[in-house]
């Protein structure tokens, strides 16, 4: 194999990953007629601004009601899962219990369970408690996170040795202060990976609002997104704000992947290997 | 477990000289598992309740709903259901085409990047993950306008060269490339990650007896970083079952993708639109079902030969011998 080859081969994939990406940047700044007739990957006659004017305009801005919506589903709930998953993680490193072994296995049998399949039962049971098409009905669901939980304990394992725990017991801190001034501060680098993946989880999350909300109001960016494209037949002037739409909407998350490089590799690695 | 890290014993006498308090774990614990509970285990076996319950209306539809127990009545129902069993056909023909294709690719891409031959190894390893930062909701849509003919830019270039595609026409393949698109960085970096942490000494050892890169790779390699492959199998078979969003984008462009085109669109179709919960539910469990068999196959395979793996255990032990006889050096 020669150098050529190799890298060859690696730019051709490359390629295939980022010109569509390229294709979403071009043709949020066209307009309707442009991007309908396939006048695309070309940087001319540049409409950006009045795309941007219009999404703004269109139904008393919803898109930013649902872009701020997506940021509290995903920020809040992304911080308040990495809390809950790496204090469950945490417990189950550091502490010994019956039947320990037996709870971590029913953690690792939920991440086998497929989500989507939890779905439509968790609508029926939140249409029993009358909290369907409210925010909770989204929320709620998206704070769990059993990979999450074991990932914390191999994340705890790593990075909090045994001697700082023993050394703050000495010290006579209690079971939960050594927990939040020591162990939650050591595993900082897995709060954040934990973090990031729940964030994206939470942001990309689709079938769960689709089937638990109904009030455009309390819509996440996907699924006003979705709402739009299905109207795109009837009235194609929604084109363009969908794929300008769907631009803004990748931005947080490409930021998010690109600055925090160092934290989702180690999360993925730390997940796979051990 | 590396640090035993006991507060108390197990036999729950507590340790001498240090406080035990019993609350501590059960604090740190109960947040998830109430809300795993909740929103997990009572959903799972509410499913299962409610397939075996079907709803009877009277009348109209006015007198009311009834249900009756019906048994497996909904799950004969449902796999007697043309239409169910053609999304498990095209869920699996999805299969058969995704996982050794999205597999294979990113394996190899891994490979590539971990040769000492690839320039950018940084660049690369980030360009390849960006789509996956992308909603996959939006990764349908980008797909869906470049499938388009008129609008992408890419049927306009093949139809240039005298290339006729018809890629909403072929529902499987369209969806195959979606989902390509989305996990091939993904799982990339899982085996570029895995392939770094072999030790060099062992592949020091493959070049001295004689090995060229690609027997490395493919007998070295490839068999040390069994465990990711497993992984990344395992996680991949429970992913593809779900499939749901990129066909749902696609049903409105492509004619060919019905409403009930994977299992879980039928779930949703009869839940949603033939208000059939018990149908529904049945669906989700059958599903679920498949998926846990499944899983269960791959996690057989991957786990049953690692151990017995002759190319494996031998290079494993070779890797050993040669971390132990260096590691004083070192």
């Amino acid at each position: 194999m020669s150098k050529a080859a190799v890298n060859g081969v690696l730019l051709l994939a490359t390629l295939y990953m980022v010109l569509p990406l390229v294709w979403l940047v071009t043709a949020a700044a066209k307009n309707t007629g442009d991007l309908l007739g396939g006048r695309t990957l070309t940087p001319d006659r540049w409409h950006l601004g009045q795309n941007l004017a219009d999404l703004a305009a269109t139904g008393d801005g919803i898109y930013f009601r649902w872009y701020l919506n997506s940021l509290l589903y995903a920020g809040v709930g992304a911080v308040l899962c990495a809390f809950i998953c790496v204090a469950a993680g945490y417990a189950f490193h550091v502490y010994r219990f019956p039947g320990k072994e037996k709870l971590f296995g029913l953690v690792l049998l939920g991440v086998l369970v497929p989500t989507t399949a939890l779905a439509l039962p968790m609508y029926l049971l939140a249409s029993k408690a009358g909290v369907v098409n409210t925010f909770w009905a989204v929320f709620v669901p998206s704070l769990v996170n059993p990979f999450g939980v074991y990932l914390a304990r191999v994340f705890c394992r790593g990075y909090i040795p045994g001697e700082v725990l023993e050394a703050a017991r000495m010290d006579g801190a209690g079971e939960l202060r050594t927990f939040w001034s020591i162990g939650l501060r050591m595993v900082m680098p897995g709060f954040v990976t934990i973090c990031l993946f729940q964030f994206t989880a939470i942001w990309n999350n689709f079938f769960l609002p689709l089937v638990m909300l109904s009030d455009t109001e309390l819509f996440p960016v996907s699924l006003g997104l979705y709402a739009w494209n299905t109207q795109t037949r009837a009235f194609p002037e929604y084109y363009p704000m969908v794929v300008t739409g769907s631009l803004l909407a990748v931005v947080p998350l490409v930021v998010a992947f690109v600055g925090l490089q160092r934290f989702w590799k180690a999360g993925m690695t730390a997940g796979a290997v051990k | 477990m590396a640090v035993p890290l006991s507060t108390g014993s197990p036999a729950g006498r507590p340790a001498p000289r240090r406080r035990w308090r019993p609350g501590a774990p059960a604090v740190l614990l109960l947040p998830f598992f109430v809300l795993f509970t909740v929103c997990t285990l009572v959903p799972i076996g509410n499913a299962v309740h409610l397939s075996l319950y079907s709803e009877k209306r009277s009348g109209l539809g006015f007198g009311g709903v009834e249900r009756v127990f019906s048994g497996l009545g909904n799950y004969t129902a449902a796999l007697g259901d043309p239409a169910f069993r053609d999304g498990f056909l095209n869920l699996a023909l999805y299969c058969l085409l995704y996982i050794p294709l999205m597999t294979g690719l990113s394996l190899l891409l891994a490979l590539l990047l971990d040769s000492t031959l690839a320039r950018a190894k940084r660049f690369f390893q980030l360009a390849l993950f960006l789509p996956h930062a992308v909603p996959g909701i939006i990764a349908a849509l980008i797909w869906m306008y470049l499938y388009t003919p008129g609008v992408s830019p890419v049927i306009g270039a093949l139809d240039a060269a005298g290339v006729q595609a018809d890629i909403l026409g072929t529902p499987v393949p369209a969806v195959v490339n979606i989902a390509l698109w989305e996990w091939t960085g993904y799982n990339l970096i899982i085996f570029f990650a895995a392939l770094q942490a072999i030790p060099r000494e062992v592949l020091e050892a493959s070049v001295v007896d004689g090995a060229g890169p690609l027997r490395t790779a493919l007998s070295i390699k490839v068999p040390l970083i069994r465990p990711s492959l497993a992984m990344v199998g395992l996680f991949t078979v429970i992913g593809s079952l779900q499939l749901f969003t990129e066909p749902m984008i696609l049903h409105g462009a492509a004619p060919g993708v019905v409403t009930t085109w994977t299992p879980n669109m039928y779930a949703y179709t009869a839940a949603f639109e033939r208000n059939d919960y018990g149908l529904a539910a049945a669906s989700s469990v059958l599903l679920a079902l498949a998926a846990a068999a499944l899983s269960f196959l791959v996690t057989r395979f991957s786990g049953g030969r690692s151990g017995s793996g002759e190319g494996s255990a031998k290079a494993t032990a070779k890797a050993s011998a040669r971390r132990s006889g260096k590691g004083g050096h070192a």
